[in-house]
């Protein structure tokens, strides 16, 4: 589908603000996106700032005095307890004291760990690689197992394929991520009865090993938390193609496609799998959160040692600033990479945003 | 959304309609004249017989019509509509599967103190040695404290649901009430509203839930609403997007034409027809508080001083079950929450599939 094909009011409107009625569809369909784009980023940049805001007031609900918190009952005389508030600007009104956040954390200044005595920017560098890296294979595992899973069962509606691929995607869903990984390290790495051990039970890397062996190790290391990760999360993007494909699948289009006399494979990857990734990709985006979430609890059951593991350390002690740095951090990601999603989403589909 | 559902199943339960239904609908044509029925009044004819003796046996009732006034039948309209709810309900397997698991679910929850015995968690005078295998005498082994396994996890049941339920329906109640309202007045309200609803849409749950159960006290009900705060918004989108279907009917139109205001649109018009909508969510919901729940007690931010399966899991964790392979002590709890949480996302697709059948088709 075209531009040509819009309803015509919206090109009308289109033509008139941009003045582009002569110069063609092109620049009219370009006109309209940039609109769109504009609007999308417009709504992320209030959302980002709406993050800014909840992660201020929210660690100020925390009852007691932060800095009787800090020094941890330690005899502190009342000179210092000020010496103290002046240093972390709390003797500061309130909005000022916003203003000071906002300004810090948007030049990376997520304020100083109270358990490890560093800043919080600096553990959070050192620990994204190793997120994005688990997070990335997953993603990608578990996108391609659930699109071409769902497909396929969707393809073969009712089937007994069909029943054990949705009942199965169904049950991983409702399985809780850290008791898979758990039962994963206890089968797999430790061993029961007389299956050996054939994993590491966590952790990343064994230490000492150079050039390919390091990247074979990390590998070997990858294997259980990346199946944890797929296992619970693949589901979703099953079935969500696979409705996607069902709504597709009584389409005129798919009958004037067989009508042709094309193979019923191309019919399906041609015609009816392009329409239906649509829909899939911004629900897959959309429960990005989600997978936040398992990221968390699969990191800190295998002693991975990215931000979900540091989120977890941080809760247990509770270092607030810690947590506070990992929350703008995982709420801002995933706004970032829903508006990334809205603004390709047209790009594929130009029914969207005009 | 549901726009569709309301005809075929009329269409479907005109005929399929029981004997006290029909007696039903003669008493409402004696108290209140034919006029309100339609359609309804078809039954009463085509078995005359039947339904005056019905009427006859229920004078009392008669009188009871004619007291309650226009209100009485809604009522044999709605009790109609959950019979046939339940005829079509009955046709899914999987859902009659969850629904069986979870009333046993909740016969043994609620029956647990005279199952277990509610001494059952104590660690004082526990009844085994610490960590023993499963055993005739401990089913499902002992846990690190020397406790009955299988006690805990039948006591854990309690926390499990009572969280959930309360958790789902807080939820809900947020998302519809944010949907009603925002599909009701239009404007910049529905616009505030729905950004925010898009913001908590895109939000990590489980981030947002700890971050405020870290900073509330521990406690079920923190729990309860961290859960409830950041679940709400597939609701409130889906409730609003059949409140704007529901408002686009004739029927509201009268409704403001005869003086309804606001208050009256919304709850008496707006509500009931999106209750099932709201009742298939809350279902759904139910299966996903569960499992929050466990994670943020398996993240050691529920309440400690209570028996939870996420709790046991995380004892286990720190036990050292995990390293030791003492996989008795991991697959009991984690089985029941599983188990739990797909019954309600078995009955929830259930519901969603009678009460919506181009889903049905979908699903």
């Amino acid at each position: 589908m075209t531009a040509d094909a819009a309803p015509p009011p919206v090109e009308e409107v289109a033509g008139r603000t941009t003045g582009a009625a002569v110069r063609g569809p092109r620049a009219r369909t370009a006109a309209a996106y940039l609109r769109y784009g504009a609007a999308k980023l417009a709504g992320a940049a209030v959302s980002l700032f709406a993050v800014l805001v909840t992660g201020f007031f929210l660690f100020r609900l925390i009852p007691g005095d932060p800095v009787k918190t800090m020094t941890g009952g330690r005899p502190v005389s009342a000179e210092q307890l000020a010496q103290y508030r002046r240093e972390f600007g709390l003797d500061l009104p309130l909005w000022e004291q916003f203003a000071d956040y906002c300004r810090k954390a948007l030049t990376g200044d997520l304020g100083t760990s109270y358990q490890f005595r560093a800043p919080v920017i600096d553990k959070i560098t050192e620990a994204l690689p190793n997120t994005l890296l688990l997070t990335g294979t997953a993603f990608v595992l578990y996108t391609v197992l659930g699109i071409v899973l769902g497909t396929r069962a969707a393809w073969r509606h009712g089937r007994l394929g069909d029943r054990i691929h949705t009942g199965l995607a169904l049950t991983l869903y409702s399985v809780p991520s850290f008791w898979l990984g758990l039962l994963l390290i206890v089968v797999l790495a430790v061993g029961v009865g007389p299956v050996p051990g054939l994993f590491p039970t966590g952790g990343m890397e064994s230490g000492g090993e150079e050039g390919l062996a390091h990247v074979l190790d990390v590998a070997h290391h990858l294997v259980l938390p990346v199946v944890t990760l797929v296992a619970v999360e693949y589901g979703q993007t099953l079935l969500v193609t696979r409705s996607a494909l069902l709504d597709e699948m009584g389409s005129d289009y798919l009958t004037t496609a067989r009508a042709k006399g094309l193979r019923d494979d191309l019919v399906r990857r041609r015609h009816a799998v392009p329409n239906a990734l649509l829909p899939t990709v911004t629900l897959v985006f959309i429960n990005l959160g989600r997978t936040v979430a398992g990221v968390i609890l699969v990191e800190t059951v295998f002693s991975w040692p990215g931000l979900g593991g540091l989120f977890y350390q941080a809760l247990s002690v509770p270092d607030l600033p810690l947590v506070q740095g990992l929350f703008l951090l995982f709420a801002s990601a995933v706004i970032i990479m829903n508006t990334l999603a809205d603004l390709v989403y047209p790009l594929l589909d130009p029914r969207v945003g005009r | 959304m549901t726009t569709g559902v309301t005809p075929p199943a009329d269409a479907r339960g005109a005929d399929a309609r029981g004997a006290d239904v029909q007696g039903a609908d003669a008493r409402g044509a004696d108290a209140q004249g034919a006029d309100a029925r339609g359609a309804d009044a078809r039954g009463a004819d085509a078995r005359g017989a039947d339904a005056q003796n019905a009427a006859a046996q229920d004078a009392s009732a008669q009188d009871a019509a004619a007291h309650a006034g226009p209100r009485r039948p809604a009522w044999q309209r709605r009790r109609r509509a959950a019979a046939r709810f339940w005829r079509q309900y009955r046709t899914h397997r999987a859902g009659l599967a969850g629904l069986a698991a979870l009333v046993l679910c909740a016969l043994l929850a609620l029956t647990a103190p005279l199952a277990v015995g509610s001494d059952v968690a104590g660690v004082t005078d526990a009844p085994g040695q610490p960590l023993a295998p499963p055993s005739g005498r401990f089913w499902l082994g002992t846990d690190r404290y020397g406790r009955d396994l299988l006690g805990l996890v039948v006591w854990g049941s309690r926390v499990s649901l009572l969280v959930g339920l309360l958790a789902a329906v807080l939820s809900v109640a947020i998302g519809a009430a944010v949907g009603i309202t925002a599909g009701h007045f239009r404007g910049a309200y529905a616009t505030v509203m729905m950004r925010v609803t898009d913001w908590f849409l895109v939000m990590p749950t489980l981030v947002l839930a700890v971050a405020l159960t870290a900073v509330l006290p521990r406690s079920l009900g923190t729990v309860i609403l961290a859960i409830g705060v950041t679940t709400w918004p597939t609701t409130a989108r889906l409730v609003r997007a059949q409140t704007l279907a529901v408002e686009a009917r004739p029927y509201i139109e009268r409704a403001r034409a005869l003086g309804g205001g606001h208050a009256h649109v919304m709850t008496r018009h707006v509500l009931p027809n999106v209750m099932p909508l709201v009742l298939a969510q809350t279902t759904l919901m139910v299966s996903s508080s569960i499992l929050t729940e466990a994670t943020l007690a398996f993240l050691g931010l529920g309440d400690p001083t209570v028996v939870s399966w996420g709790g046991l899991l995380q004892d286990a964790r720190e036990a050292g079950a995990v390293s030791a392979g003492d996989w008795w002590y991991l697959v009991p709890p984690g089985l029941a929450i599983a188990g739990v949480a797909l019954a309600f996302t078995l009955c929830g697709r259930a519901v969603e599939t009678v009460l919506n059948p181009r889903l049905g088709v979908a699903r």
